[in-house]
């Protein structure tokens, strides 16, 4: 078995709210400094600059998993993880049609940049990712199951867009395997202050908006990279396992 | 104190659980929030809850607080699971087209305040 450092929850440039410093190279080199061995690229409702992340990590080692941080009808936050890029455009082209047609406003929201591997501007998303596609957060766990992915509610601590803030616990009727809880707190301080997800698995990210953020505290050892292996290693089955670190 | 039928017959709302004798359930207080952590925190016993959120757990919620009924805003629909789920507890759900502030000005005027 391997272990794999891991920072499932990187936005890009293409996401509003991230720096513009959050370029294919700039997220690899920063992950290779830190010892990050594998990423997931999740933006808002979005993956066109998955492919580029992929292509820019190509010989260095990290494996980039395509990925999406998608906002559901009740404004909760989940990552869906994909093993591959015809996964996610599947994914995607049924985001996109419960998008609603709203512009983006850089100047309230920010620039969403589509970029290559070296970073270079492509083009600009015109279209405002950072609302609710009009998905349930059901219907969105069911669509994910079906297209072979990983679901897992994002920050779940947080009071923006956490799914206990909104929804007030975790949904009994979707299977969830893992919830991730943000930077600003503890595995063991989740347990004392939100003691209704005591049950649940629980991972950490970095929701890395600059590069200042990655964490890499949830570590996986498993066979390779990838959605059944980390599956199995959620689940502690077939010898798979994961654990998460303090944040140093 | 106001019951649940005149409620229903004034704001005119859709009642998509079962039909009960709405007379006889008496609401005390209103309350309204999206956010389910506020609710549980917040809402009284015997109010009415008055929200968009139409996700299945709005059901726990109520059923915990023992809530007299919620009324489901902007035309937003449960599902058949969840509209299952609130007969099961006895929680009545209620919908309108109307957004959450024309309906809490609406419960104002009926008399209905938020809990002192």
């Amino acid at each position: 078995m391997k272990k794999y450092k891991a920072d499932l929850h990187v936005h890009t440039v293409l996401s509003p709210c991230a720096e513009i410093e959050m370029l294919p190279p700039l997220i690899v080199s920063e992950a290779k400094i830190r010892g990050i061995d594998l990423i997931a690229i999740t933006d808002h409702n979005a993956s066109a600059n998955i492919s580029a992340v992929q292509k820019a990590a190509l010989g260095s080692g990290i494996t980039v998993l395509p990925g999406m941080e998608l906002q559901t009808k009740e404004e909760v936050h989940v990552i869906c993880l994909f093993d591959s890029i015809e996964q996610i455009v599947q994914f995607q082209n049924i985001v996109d049609q419960k998008l609603p047609p709203i512009k983006n406003r850089p100047e309230y929201f920010g620039e969403q940049l589509v970029v290559d591997d070296k970073g270079d501007f492509v083009r600009k998303e015109e279209r405002l990712l950072i609302t609710s596609t009009d998905l349930s957060i059901n219907e969105a766990f069911n669509l994910v199951d079906e297209i072979g992915g990983i679901f897992i509610p994002a920050h779940v601590n947080r009071k923006a867009n956490g799914l206990l803030e909104i929804l007030g616990f975790v949904p009994v009727d979707i299977p969830i395997l893992a919830l991730e809880i943000s930077r600003h707190i503890s595995p063991k301080d989740v347990k004392i202050f939100y003691p209704q997800i005591n049950s649940f698995e629980i991972i950490q990210n970095g929701d890395v908006h600059r590069l200042s953020e990655f964490i890499g505290t949830t570590i996986f050892e498993i066979e390779n990279p990838s959605i059944s292996e980390i599956k199995l290693a959620i689940r502690k089955e077939a010898d798979r396992s994961y654990f998460v670190n303090s944040i140093t | 104190m106001i019951n649940l039928a005149t409620i229903i017959d004034k704001l005119e709302l859709k009642v998509l659980t079962a039909e009960k004798d709405f007379s006889q359930i008496s609401v005390k207080n209103g309350y309204t929030s999206d956010l389910l952590s506020c609710v549980m925190a917040g809402a009284p016993n015997q109010s009415i809850w008055v929200t968009l959120q139409a996700h299945n757990n709005i059901v726990a919620v109520a059923a915990l607080l023992e809530l007299s009924a919620i009324i489901i805003t902007e035309g937003a629909t449960p599902d058949p699971v969840t509209i299952h789920k609130a007969n099961e507890e006895g929680i009545t759900l209620l919908q309108t087209e109307q957004n959450s502030f024309h309906v809490v000005g609406m419960l104002w005027e009926l008399g209905i305040r938020a809990e002192k």
